[in-house]
């Protein structure tokens, strides 16, 4: 999207798993950002190659063990409640951002999420125990994922938490958002990162950065 | 999908372009107030639903749809009951749902209260499935939400081999088989025009592709622009698939009056109030002022205002989303029998009129 030069460092490879409404829009935008995107379903490529070829042209259709195999970041972007039948193994060692979020009315109840003590990435990295669990993209729409993009230093651009008990994962994430054409509120660990989740200050609202650190700030008081 | 099942509904063929321009209204049986603001009972709010169709028959609207729904403020579970009443009582003007949430629904029963609608009105009906966006029917009927995609899935393909008529093999997890089943009534001139209605779904898309039936793409929020993949994406997949050309349509809320002003005045509050009540469950933001401005905009997916106003929008969406159909989600819950009655006129005979001006 941007006059952005290619930093010589090279930028993390990028899977996205998960080819709904959100995954081909995710793909989309980290594509125009100058990353190496693979998108991946539960199942054989070929099945959405054509939604891959004209919704994120570029990105490529692959299964899922190998487009995670070469990524060095991987986006779940799958419902909820599919994750109980996600296999672990499948991303361990992987830098995982979590997009999903726990809406009974629209999930069903799921067991594995009521437990009301732990946050939805909390109870995700439970379960991801070798892989590093960031939460992010959760409180905005997928719809607006793409439009509400603006360049660094614009009045106008909108932020995002990221939140990880990692900060180097933290610190990687951030910079994807970055320069996808977001600010960052980073939050240094997934209990913090409940604040991004349904009802909470954040969720689905459209904040400057100062904005959303008020809006945190206010909730933790 | 590498195979593609044999077109449920035979699409006119030809060329994209072919297709005639076509403007309905939609409802989900809104809860209406009377003057005194006070709320309408379920029984009155069905009641006006039927005015408001024999008056969009009358006012020359092509299409008149209502969408299932189950909660206080849409009463609203059982529209073929309502549209068997309007066809009863108008000649001329299509009748379908809008949508119907096939998951939670027997596709058999489905199609025998549509191709009995059909009989009715002498072949006015249609039906636009979908998989459900608002998901209280999941509970009422003992659906398991985190079964949806399988349930739409099956009964999208069970529907389809319905449409085709003649007797029906089917076989899936959802319900129980079917061994050269004849169904009943036979349509009389072929099967009816079915679609599926599409909210941001990729899978969606090549579903009805792969079935074959028309694509209608519900914009309720954000920009329309967005869409416009999606009808490509649904003219790649027909070829792919081997389909007949079919036609994309638009289905977007909002509100005609007199003036920009008056339009705005009496929709806003109203839409505030359900937006409100829907954040709760859904986790939607709650609209301010400069986001309804915004989605009342041109880049925005209300069309509240004048006939002009809403005309022009219309126009220019269907040009960008190259699409040949436009259903105006019309009413929110509190708006009164008055207000929903000036609106579907000013639909009818203005902006109406001027949409086909515009678009040529
Ligand atoms: N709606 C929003 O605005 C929004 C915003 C932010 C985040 N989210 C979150 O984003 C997530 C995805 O939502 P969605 O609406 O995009 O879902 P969706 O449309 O139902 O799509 C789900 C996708 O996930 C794939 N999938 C399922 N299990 C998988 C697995 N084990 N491995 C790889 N892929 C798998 C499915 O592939 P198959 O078809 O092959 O099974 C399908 O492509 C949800 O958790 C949601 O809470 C939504």
């Amino acid at each position: 999207m941007t006059g952005e030069s290619w930093s010589s460092t090279r930028l993390p490879r990028i899977a996205v798993l998960g080819s709904g409404h959100v995954g081909p829009v995710i793909a989309r935008v980290a594509l125009e950002a100058g990353y190496q995107v693979a998108i991946a379903a539960s199942g054989d490529p070929e099945k959405i190659a054509l939604i891959t070829q004209v919704l994120a042209p570029g990105a490529e259709p692959r299964w899922a063990a190998d487009a995670v195999k070469e990524a060095d970041i991987v986006v779940l972007a799958i419902p909820l409640h599919r994750f109980a039948g996600f296999d672990p193994a499948l991303v361990a060692g992987k830098l995982v951002v979590d997009t999903m979020n726990y809406w009974p009315p629209i999930d069903g109840v799921q067991e594995m999420f009521e437990d009301r003590r732990y946050g939805c990435s909390e109870i995700v990295s439970q379960r991801l125990v070798r892989s590093t669990v960031v939460k992010t993209f959760n409180h905005l729409g997928y719809h607006e994922l793409e439009d509400e993009r603006r360049p660094m230093g614009s009045p106008e651009r909108r932020a995002l938490g990221v939140a990880s008990d990692d900060p180097v994962g933290v610190d990687v994430v951030a910079g994807v958002i970055e320069r996808i054409g977001y600010d960052t509120v980073r939050l240094d660990s997934l209990i913090a990162g409940r604040l991004l989740e349904p009802g909470g200050p954040v969720f689905g609202v459209s904040l400057s950065r100062p904005e959303f650190e008020l809006a945190m700030r206010v909730e933790a008081a | 999908m590498t195979t593609a099942p044999s077109s449920a509904v035979p699409a006119s063929a030809g060329e994209p372009g072919q297709f005639p321009l076509v403007l309905g209204l939609d409802t989900f049986g809104d809860l209406t107030h009377d003057d005194d603001d006070r709320a309408d009972t379920h029984a009155q709010t069905i009641r006006n639903v039927v005015e408001q169709g024999v008056l969009a028959d009358h006012v020359g609207v092509d299409f008149f749809g209502i969408g299932e729904h189950h909660t206080d403020d849409f009463p609203m579970p059982a529209a073929d009951v309502v549209l068997g009443t309007i066809a009863g009582r108008t000649t001329r003007i299509r009748l379908g749902s809008a949508v119907t949430v096939l998951s939670s629904d027997d596709p058999v029963r489905v199609f025998q209260r549509y191709s009995t609608l059909d009989a009715i009105s002498g072949g006015r009906a249609e039906v636009i499935l979908g998989r459900g966006s608002s998901t209280e029917s999941f509970p009422l009927f003992g659906y398991g939400l985190a079964d949806y995609e399988d349930l739409f899935e099956e009964k999208t393909h069970l529907f389809a081999e319905l449409l085709k008529g003649g007797p029906v093999t089917w076989e899936g997890k959802t319900r129980a088989p079917l061994h050269n089943q004849d169904v009943v009534p036979h349509t009389e001139s072929g099967p009816f025009p079915a679609w599926i209605g599409v909210g941001g779904s990729p899978q969606s898309v090549i579903r009805a592709a792969h079935y074959g039936f028309s694509l209608m793409l519900a914009i309720i929020g954000g920009p329309p622009a967005r869409f416009s993949p999606f009808s490509q994406l649904f003219r790649q997949a027909l070829e792919k698939f081997g389909q007949d050309p079919r036609p994309v349509g638009v289905h977007s809320p909002g509100h005609v009056a007199a003036t920009d002003e008056q339009a705005r005045e009496e929709f806003w509050p109203r839409y505030l109030e359900v937006i409100r009540r829907f954040s709760k469950t859904r986790g939607f933001a709650i609209p301010t002022k400069e986001s309804f401005a915004h989605e009342v905009g041109p880049h925005g997916a209300l069309y509240v205002g004048s006939p002009e106003t809403v005309a022009q929008k219309i126009a220019a969406n269907l040009t960008l989303l190259d699409a040949t159909r436009f259903d105006l989600k019309y009413g929110m819950p509190g708006l009164s029998q008055q207000a929903l009655m000036t609106n579907i006129e000013l639909y009818g005979t203005q902006v109406m009129p001027r949409v086909h001006e515009l678009v040529g």
